[in-house]
Formats: C-alpha cells, structure tokens, sequence
C-alpha cells in the first residue's frame, strides 16, 4: 500500500533564523506589526510504499534522521496523512 | 603531496583550486569526478579538496546532498585511514554534514551574501586577508562542542581585524566564536569558509592563501 507522509523540518527554537527574520520585517511594512516572530522551515511530502503504516513510518523516520533534517540545527515532526 | 579536487554537479571553485594548487603551489592535481569512487592513486601523505560552489543547488542544506554521493563513501575512508581532507566553503559545508568534521554552518545571521576580503589568524600568528563568498557561513554546534574545539586545539582560523583583535565587527556571518575554520580530532580533516585559493596568485594582489595552504601543513 502507499501511504502519505508529511514532514514539518523547522530550525531549533533557540536558533537565529535569517529567513523568519527577514520575513518578519516584510510583515511590519505591510502594517501587520502584532506579528511577534516568524520562524521559516520546510514541509516535506512523501509518497511510501510499505506492507503497514508503522513500516511507512519507521522508513519515514530514517530518512529524516539520515538526510532531511539535520539535529545540529533542525528538528522534525511526521505525520501520516492517511 | 599531490592533490585530488572533487567536482561535484553545481561546484564552481574546482578550477580556480586546481589553477591554484597546479601554477601556485607546483603541485600536482588530479580532478575526480563525484560518481567515481577510485582513491587508489592517492596515498595518506596526499590531500583530497572538496571546492567551494552550491554542489546540487544548495537544495535541502548545503552540503546535505553531496554527502551521499559516491566519491564521498571513498573520501570518508580515506580521511579515516588519516589521509589529508581540506573543504573550502562549500566543501567545508559537506564535510560537516559527512561527519568528518563537528557542528554545521548557518545562514549567515545578518541576512546577506557576503562577498569581500576578511582577516583571520591562526593561533597568534599574523592576520591573513583572504576572500569569503558565501551565504552559509555561520558556523554553530552546542556549547559543549565549542568547548572540545578550543580545548582540543581545532579551531584553526578565527575572524578578526586588520591587527589581529578577534571582534564582533570582524565576524562576517555570525560564527560562533569568531570559527572561520576547524580541523578535526586526528588533525588530517580541515574545514574553513574562506578561499585560500583565490589569494595565492601574484597576479591577483594577494598570496596570503599560500600561507593558508601553508600552516595546514599542505605545501
């Protein structure tokens, strides 16, 4: 069976992030000045073909470990969409 | 000692360091493909680079793709027989995120590209302009692991000024600790952001990149 996976890769919440920054600043020129903070990350999909959804999830958890996200900066979260 | 330099897909300073190593240095330089695995010319006493660039586009992190391709298994096993790695930039991103040298770089934390001459020294000895060109530069790890560098001896560059005086206004990205540069354990990994091999040319104004290649015993 294939099933959907979907990954939220966001940078460590003690970490400066440049691009929510950035991005913040945009939002204050465009008057919304009650946004406090803007953190960016990435949103992953993936489409696993797998005998249970605990084997999808286990092969989705490796390849977070092993390549999308990097502990030193990053943590992720997995959720399975169907 | 001679050289291998590792083109990866998007590597952009691969010529400029074998231009660098070949004319510069007098050494001789071998060009090695990414999808190729051989190592076997090359001895422990000789060095592989991994050159600056956005090897795969940057996509996912830096450096984060180019880990798994095939030439890297070889240089992973190389460095661990305690053969000579050097990553410039972009290389220096991958080394980080192979595991052969501690932590990783960051987008630079003021949110620019930063392309200009810097200083950084190494040790006590004499601030050396070199050029920088990245957006990732950032050096970071837990505070724990900056504490082993230091102690440990493997920071090898740190930014300062013109004199010498290691600052904040002399950190262009950000790095922790003023880090423009660290060695692994062993002492046969290098890792820096700045290019030594685009400051070793009488024709460009500058050789201070000799003196680079120089303290890291590659000369």
């Amino acid at each position: 069976m294939t099933y959907n996976v979907q990954i939220k890769v966001m940078p460590l919440k003690d970490l400066l992030d440049p691009q929510g920054k950035a991005v913040l600043g945009g939002l204050q020129n465009l008057g919304l000045h009650t946004v406090e903070d803007v953190r960016i990350g990435k949103h992953i999909t993936l489409q696993i073909e797998a005998a249970s959804e605990e084997a999808a999830k286990a092969l989705a958890e490796d390849a977070s470990k092993k390549l999308l996200a990097n502990p030193v900066m990053e943590f992720y979260e997995i959720e399975m969409v169907n | 000692m001679k050289f291998g330099v590792v083109v990866f897909p998007g590597s952009n300073c691969d010529r400029d360091m074998q231009d660098a190593l070949q004319n510069d240095l007098g050494k001789e330089v071998i060009i090695l493909w990414h999808k190729d695995k051989d190592l076997s010319m090359f001895t422990t006493d000789d060095c592989i680079v991994l050159p600056g660039g956005f090897s795969f586009g940057d996509y996912l992190r830096c450096g984060a793709i180019a880990r798994f391709s095939p030439m890297m298994q070889s240089v992973v096993d190389f460095a661990n027989k305690g053969g000579k790695v050097l990553g410039v930039c972009n290389g220096f991103q991958i080394l980080c995120e192979s595991g052969l040298l501690p932590g990783i770089l960051l987008s630079n934390g003021q949110q620019r590209f930063v392309c200009k001459n810097i200083f950084m020294k190494y040790d006590e000895g004499e601030p050396l302009k070199i050029p920088v060109a990245h957006g990732d530069g950032r050096y970071f790890t837990e505070a724990k692991i900056l504490d082993e560098l230091e102690t440990n001896n493997q920071v090898i560059f740190r930014y300062c000024d013109e004199y010498g005086n290691i600052d904040i206004a002399s950190n262009p990205n950000g790095a922790a600790r003023n880090i423009a540069g660290i060695r692994n354990k062993a002492g046969n990994v290098f890792g820096l952001m700045p290019h030594p091999e685009r400051a070793s040319s009488e024709a460009l104004g500058n050789t201070d990149g000799r003196k680079v290649f120089s303290i890291l015993g590659l000369n």
